[in-house]
């Protein structure tokens, strides 16, 4: 109970960097809609926090008075319809309650027409392969060569000294602000999961599937994320990174994608 | 019904022939004794739930510090996947069957379970099955290494261990289904006179619909192996893309028997939670009968929740609407039985010996587990929660201060009735002190890094998340240790200790505490009347 109190309590203060160590809470994401998850997120924790008070209150009250050795007869009563026909009610107008809310944010996170850009993103085992479809670009996405030296078991590298490890990847995917991005997800050949956080998605890339997610990433930045789904051994090395840029540096960008990525058969970029 | 009744216990006494004792080995090869299979069904999910527990350590090892130290990446999955199986079928399963098997004939007045040897084969499957499982560790390929949940196509890759997996899986589903019908047979047809539906003790409510579950949902599972076996040896195509399979087919399968699976790992704890509660508040239960039907809506409603494990599987907003209403509408059932708990503490007159404290702290953290079930609930939240720390967390904090610390209440309570002596109580208090303390050590930071973005199933993290996983080492070597203290405990009250009375507590209500401490081994030989 004051574990959870304490913990509610630091989560209440404001946060400092999204990478600080320590952390306690989702972040707020750089969307509208990562926004209105946290939102509910927070939502559904206070109220779990308002029902503990309540049930843990009442049940640390009784530990504490109707204990034998305070000397107390023990009652025998044992049923109250009133009590509980309401305990019943009450739980389920506080979830209706919650419900509507969740609908709202999942009929808008399900509204993905009118995409201003749309990236195809194959997952392989282990790395990302990245499509601009309109754009002729094609990219392979791996684990940042520092990271992969620093992860093998009993490298010697000390991870603290690797920058964003095992978060960095040599190609990012790069995105213009305000965009509407649309990402195919599929995969060649186990599922994996592509989860950013700072935007609020994780979806399962199938194999035979095409799935479908969207963001509009409000704020310039470096955002990270990793596979989600269990894909075999090296799961937990396949991160993902979206640049987001200007509209004019995404455009420089572009073009030198076109340069380096443009073919019709996408280039090994590593050295697999 | 009642004719049957008689004539079953008629035919029990067959069983019953007191010729030349069996002894040595051949006494538990070949025991139909209730009480004896209990014993053994119980021991085998100590040792499991230690062999398991060993894994979660050399998990919790290489998880210590950023950077890979100890293991290889594919060894730590395969550690993950065994350390799953092995604590629900092998610990928390067995665990349940064995208080089954030990409690419910004394509790509904029975001579012994209605199926004597198919109860022994039962068990003697168990062994078996998990010497196949432990074996893979040693094949080439090694162990299974793709989760418990064995999705396709990645669990296609496993070496050799793959159709030994799918066997030892389809001789766990045999074992249970077997106990399951010999437990609903036994509550049917064996209880005493007088002893109606609605007079059977809870944890024999709980288990009655438990059965229930496993019957109709280990057959799902086996029929999803199977598949999976033909797809990887026969050349079908059930969930390979390639060949017009679905990959997603297998999840939905998969699921409907393993929401219900969560409910077989908990409807007991229940039971053994409505026993201890009122025993020690010196209270009946409150709201017996809301607490059946409330039992049977969860079981109700495991059936139409299964896809919320799949939200991002992807699914038509119907879909996840329908998965997000059926699943928040568990925690009214749920919050009944939490709160008629609550209400039969409240103007008792409470005393905390070890099966109360246990009992008491699963009232707390099992609700702070049902808070994070509920927080899953929220599909849009979900997204975030899906497959990261934070659902590690949930369940676990449902797993094991839930299923577990219920488990250890029924131990510390029923043992002096099996045993005949009364366990140290100063060890019991030493042993739930340090066990609760080191329970949340572990997982409660794990709600924080999930929260902080860190998948499950990874065995190496970035270091932002070094500090909570260190924590959490810590709270793993401090629970693992303090369960050493719990065998000691154990060991101790079988060889001696202070005597126990038939009674064992302050005016138990109950038939098992009717005859003597240790109970002979036949019990209810003549069936008695409950009025
Ligand atoms: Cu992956």
């Amino acid at each position: 109970m004051t574990r959870r109190i304490a913990a509610a309590l630091i989560a209440l203060l404001p946060t400092g960097a999204a990478h600080a160590d320590w952390e306690l809470n989702m972040r707020e994401g750089v969307t509208a809609i990562s926004r209105e998850v946290y939102g509910l997120h927070m939502l559904i924790f206070w109220v779990c926090c308002a029902i503990a008070v309540f049930v843990f209150g009442w049940m640390i009250v009784a530990l504490v008075l109707h204990r034998k050795s305070r000397g107390v007869e023990a009652a025998q009563f044992s049923h109250s319809t009133k009590a509980e026909i309401i305990w019943t009610l009450i739980p389920a107008v506080i979830l209706v309650a919650m419900a509507v809310p969740a609908a709202k944010t999942m009929i808008a996170i399900e509204d993905d027409r009118n995409p201003d850009l749309t990236i195809k993103a194959t997952a392989y085992q282990w790395k990302w392969q990245y499509e601009y479809l309109d754009e002729g670009v094609s990219f392979y996405s791996t684990l940042a060569r520092t990271s992969n030296d620093a992860r093998r078991t009993g490298s010697g590298i000390d991870p603290e000294s690797v920058e964003n490890y095992l978060l960095e990847v040599d190609n990012h995917v790069v995105v213009p602000v305000n965009a509407k991005v649309r990402v195919l997800l599929t995969s060649n050949d186990v599922l994996h999961a592509w989860w950013m956080p700072d935007f609020a998605i994780k979806k399962d890339a199938i194999p035979g599937y095409i799935n479908q997610v969207w963001f509009r990433a409000e704020e310039p930045g470096i955002y990270r994320g990793q596979c989600a789904e269990l894909c075999g051994q090296d799961h937990g090395f396949m991160p993902i990174v979206v640049e987001v840029l200007e509209q004019d540096a995404y455009d420089a960008r572009l073009a030198a994608m076109k340069a380096e990525f443009g073919t019709d058969t996408p280039r090994l970029a590593n050295n697999d | 019904m009642t004719a049957t009744t008689h004539n079953d216990a008629d035919h029990a006494d067959d069983h019953h022939d007191h010729g030349p004792e069996l002894t040595g080995i051949k006494r538990w090869l070949f025991t139909t004794n209730h009480k004896d299979i209990g014993t053994m069904y119980l021991i085998f999910s100590l040792v499991m739930l230690f062999v398991g527990g060993a894994m979660a350590l050399v998990i919790r090892t290489e998880l210590g510090q950023p950077g890979m130290q100890f293991v290889q990446p594919d060894f730590y999955n395969q550690m993950v996947t065994m350390h799953a199986l092995i604590m629900i079928f092998g610990a928390v399963m067995p665990a349940f069957v064995g208080l089954a098997n030990w409690m419910i004939p004394l509790m509904v007045g029975a001579p012994d379970m209605a199926l004597p040897r198919m109860n022994n084969w039962s068990f003697w499957i168990l062994p078996v099955a998990f010497g196949i499982l432990l074996a893979t560790l040693f094949v080439p390929g090694g162990a299974p290494a793709g989760g418990w949940t064995m999705y396709p196509p990645l669990v296609l890759q496993t070496g050799d261990a793959f159709p030994m997996l799918i066997f030892a899986v389809h001789l766990m589903g045999i074992s249970s289904i077997m106990g399951a019908i010999n437990i609903i047979v036994t509550i049917l047809n064996m209880r005493a006179p007088g002893m109606t539906l609605l007079k059977m003790p809870l944890f024999v409510w709980t288990w009655l619909i438990t059965a229930y579950l496993l019957i109709a949902v280990m057959p799902v599972l086996a029929g999803a192996v199977t598949m999976l076996l033909t797809d990887q040896f026969f050349g079908t195509s059930f969930f390979r893309a390639a060949g017009g399979g679905d990959p997603v087919m297998f999840q939905h399968i998969f699921w409907f028997f393993g929401h219900p699976e969560v409910y077989i790992m908990i409807l007991p704890a229940f039971g053994i939670i409505s026993e201890i509660i009122p025993t020690f508040s010196r209270k009946p239960l409150f709201g017996y009968t809301s607490m059946v039907y409330a039992t049977a809506s969860i079981a109700f409603l495991s059936f139409i929740v299964w896809a919320h494990h799949m939200f991002t599987a992807g699914m038509p907003l119907t879909g996840q609407l329908f998965f997000m209403f059926t699943t928040m509408l568990i925690a009214v059932p749920t919050g009944v039985k939490v709160f008629n708990w609550a209400a039969t503490m409240w103007k008792g007159a409470m005393t905390f010996e070890t099966p109360m404290l246990f009992a008491v702290a699963f009232l707390f953290l099992f609700t702070i587990g049902g808070f994070s079930g509920l927080m899953l609930a929220i599909v849009p939240a979900d997204f975030q929660y899906h497959d990261s720390y934070f659902v590690v967390a949930h369940f676990h904090y449902v797993l094991v201060p839930g299923a577990i610390f219920a488990i250890i209440a029924g131990v510390y309570y029923w043992l002096p009735k099996w045993t005949g002596h009364m366990y140290n109580e100063t060890l019991g208090k030493a042993h739930f002190w340090l066990t609760t303390i080191f329970v949340n050590l572990t997982f409660f930071p794990m709600h924080f890094l999930g929260l902080a973005g860190m998948p499950r199933r990874i065995p190496d993290y970035s270091t932002q998340f070094a500090d909570f996983n260190l924590v959490a080492t810590v709270g793993a070597f401090g629970f693992g240790l303090s369960q050493l203290l719990f065998v000691w405990i154990i060991v101790q009250c079988a060889r001696g200790g202070k005597k126990a009375t038939a009674e064992v507590w302050e005016n138990p209500v109950g038939l098992e505490w009717t005859v003597p401490s240790p109970a002979p081994h036949h019990t209810f030989d003549e069936p008695p009347v409950v009025k």
